[in-house]
């Protein structure tokens, strides 16, 4: 076997474990953008996702009948589920702080990201469950002696359409419109007459329901779920949005997919141990170097 | 900043210092020492976490044995009580279980745990009360090595490291194996150095070595980098989560060499977790449920009777461990630590369902191994290998 067959198969893994870190770090990137906070309860959105598509499909038993459609329904349950997750912890952790110090607002988030770990704990048990095959395994593609299983490809084509969904949001509608114009300055937005409250909300549930869709995809790849998976995908899934620049939404996709080419490549080719500690060097070099990020854009702060 | 006594404050402070009180008086109320009439046995395990199935079985394998003590009239005329306490699957949870068994409930002796580096844990604190301690499955040498109280009944790493080596060589005839090795476990950084070794000798050939972490669940980089140096078996002597999931990423990534593993294998979870893809592999253990030996048979219908499952690997040793303790206890002069202890270093030729159980000089025993095929949803005995 080549080495050259070796590389793509890297490459595979790799831009399928970064695809779900781009759908977590959107949610970070959209919160940041708009709200300038880090919403570190994101991580346990998306352990929360993963939990609400194990009990959907084992619910209707869809392991034992794989299908797509089987799997379109479940990430519509967990995205519906974490939407309303998302307005939940939105409403009443982050609303009423609206007024206080920023820093108020961040420890509050990780008291949030705490409360849910461990709420999950004492709700599903902290031994670790699996998520059932809602889609077959099959052989998935071969070229040659590369192999690209069935999994792997849907997991990338459904981030994908996620994320075009998520830039026609933002883009092209009245919504999108709104959310651009509160994070590019919110009081100034309010006094146009839109409803920033609102369009908040919008956000959050918009970034959680991606983070759902991330646990059911990471569930389908990586099947073994616990309460506690959430915080270091979490926490990377941040790095990489800093990576990108935080508030910019294609840079958390490209910021997502390097972090997880290089913790392929590093495992694959140097030495898995330091695989978590990868993202950390990052962020750091990043945070010396680059702060703004890859495609962030400076902002004067007024004092 | 000036800190202003308002009133609010004041009230504030009040409070908070009633409950402090409540708390402090809640926290320090007694709970019941032992009474003369019983022995209390301490027993810490992995009942919650990644290897719940560990504790859990162990747990079931010593309340059988508990109940059949005492139900002969106990040990000395007193009966056993275990009180056990979950680690989940933490060593630092170990280490703060045990300190509260001696400091607390007051426990005779200590029994567990099941996982090499949380028994490392709780052994020198074990060591340092005096209280002896016995680890049902804890293969890795350094846990006896931590001082002359503790115990184990099982066989050790070098042992079992050498078990599949000599099988994957003279059995299956295999030339070139990859290792996959937990770096975070000392088990299974035992089990992975002396299977090298002795695979080695015999002229095998290592064609990777590889490693990741317990608790992470995406091993495709490494097995794509194993699959690149085509190997003809995959050694993985980790735990039963992590190997189901690294069998199925494997046939994922149409990997079929058969994976080899050790005693962390064994768990009605692995065939649940890996499913189709854990067939063909083989591993090593302390028993075989096919064992005919009636004492095996009676074992397993017993336990089938009062937990309605076959008892794995754990479970035997579990109830071998205590049965070796309650053995001692009944054998020594008294139930002080130091002449438990002796007596416990004096076993001889006890005929537990794990096999002969003799405690050698390093207190560790000197017992034969089994190697199990994963076929079909059970696990088929293949051979024995002798010490």
């Amino acid at each position: 076997m080549g080495i050259g067959v070796e590389f793509v198969q890297h490459l595979i893994n790799g831009f399928s474990l970064g695809a779900i870190y781009a759908l977590i770090a959107l949610g970070y990137t959209m919160v940041f953008g708009i709200l300038q906070l880090i919403n570190f309860a994101h991580g346990e959105v998306f352990m929360l996702g993963a939990f609400a598509g194990m009990y959907f499909s084992r619910f209707f038993n869809l392991g034992a009948h794989p299908s797509f459609w089987a799997l379109i329904a479940t990430l519509f349950f967990s995205m519906a589920t974490c939407g309303v997750v998302g307005f939940i912890i939105e409403k009443f952790a982050y609303r009423p702080l609206r007024k206080s110090p920023r820093i108020n607002v961040l420890i509050t988030a990780v008291g949030v990201s705490l409360f849910l770990q461990f709420s999950g704990q004492l709700l599903f048990g902290s031994d670790p469950k699996f998520f059932p095959q809602i889609i077959e395994a099959g052989h998935g593609f071969s070229f040659g002696e590369i192999r690209v299983n069935t999994m792997q490809v849907v997991v990338m084509v459904i981030s994908l359409v996620l994320m075009a969904i998520l830039q026609t949001i933002i883009f092209k509608t009245r919504l999108g419109r709104a959310m651009r114009a509160v994070s590019f300055n919110h009081d100034n937005a309010s006094l146009m007459g839109i409803p920033t409250d609102k369009v908040i909300s919008y956000t959050f549930m918009l970034g959680s329901s991606l983070a759902g869709a991330a646990g059911v995809l990471f569930g389908l790849i990586y099947p073994k779920i616990e309460p506690l998976m959430g915080s270091l995908p979490g926490l990377k899934a941040f790095v990489a949005a800093v990576l990108g620049g935080v508030g910019n939404v294609a840079g958390a996709v490209v910021g997502a997919i390097t972090l997880g080419l290089a913790e392929e490549f590093l495992v694959g080719y140097v030495t898995p141990t330091f695989k978590d500690a990868l993202a950390f060097a990052i962020l750091i070099l990043i945070l010396l170097f680059k702060p703004t990020g890859l495609f962030g854009i400076r902002r004067t702060e007024k004092v | 900043m000036q800190l202003v006594f308002t009133n609010s404050l004041r009230r504030h402070l009040i409070k908070l210092s009633i409950a402090a009180t409540l708390v402090v008086a809640l926290t320090s109320c007694k709970k019941p020492v032992a009474i003369d009439s019983e022995i209390v046995i301490g027993e810490v395990g992995s009942m919650t976490g990644s290897e719940a199935t560990f504790g859990t079985s162990t747990h079931n394998g010593i309340e059988l044995a508990v109940k059949q003590i005492n139900a002969v009239g106990g040990v000395k005329g007193k009966k056993l009580r275990i009180v056990s306490l979950d680690d989940q699957g933490k060593p630092e949870e170990a280490a703060t279980a045990v300190t509260k068994l001696i400091t607390q409930d007051k426990v005779t002796a200590i029994l567990g745990e099941v996982a090499s580096s949380r028994s490392l844990a709780m052994a020198p604190i074990a060591q340092q009360y005096k209280i002896p301690m016995i680890t049902p499955s804890s293969t890795n040498p350094k846990v006896t090595e931590q001082g002359d109280h503790i115990f184990r009944v099982c066989f050790i790493d070098p042992f079992q490291g050498t078990v599949m080596a000599k099988f994957a060589l003279e059995t299956l005839k295999l030339k070139k194996v990859a290792i996959l090795r937990d770096v975070k476990n000392d088990y299974s950084v035992g089990l992975a150095d002396y299977f090298t070794e002795t695979f080695k000798k015999g002229g095998g050939e290592i064609v990777v070595d590889q490693s990741y972490s317990a608790g992470e669940s995406d091993f495709k980089s490494q097995l794509t980098a194993i699959r690149g140096k085509a190997p003809e078996a995959i050694f993985v002597p980790g735990y039963y989560t992590e190997v189901g999931l690294i069998a199925r990423q494997a046939k994922e990534l149409q990997i079929n060499a058969p994976l080899l593993g050790g005693d962390g294998w064994d768990s009605p979870k692995l065939k649940e977790i890996g499913q189709d893809a854990i067939n063909g592999s083989y591993f090593s253990n302390h028993y075989s449920e096919e064992d005919k030996s009636p004492n095996v048979q009676d074992f397993i219908s017993k336990y089938k009777e009062a937990f309605g499952v076959v008892p794995d690997g754990l479970a035997a040793m579990g109830y071998d461990a205590a049965k070796v303790l309650a053995d001692a206890m009944t054998r020594a002069p008294s139930l002080a630590s130091k002449d438990i202890r002796d007596a416990i270093a004096a076993t001889k030729d006890y005929s537990g369902v794990t096999g002969k159980i003799t405690i050698d000089a390093m207190r560790n025993a000197v017992k034969s191994a089994v190697v199990l095929k994963v076929d079909g949803g059970v696990f088929k005995y293949q051979t024995t290998i002798n010490p």
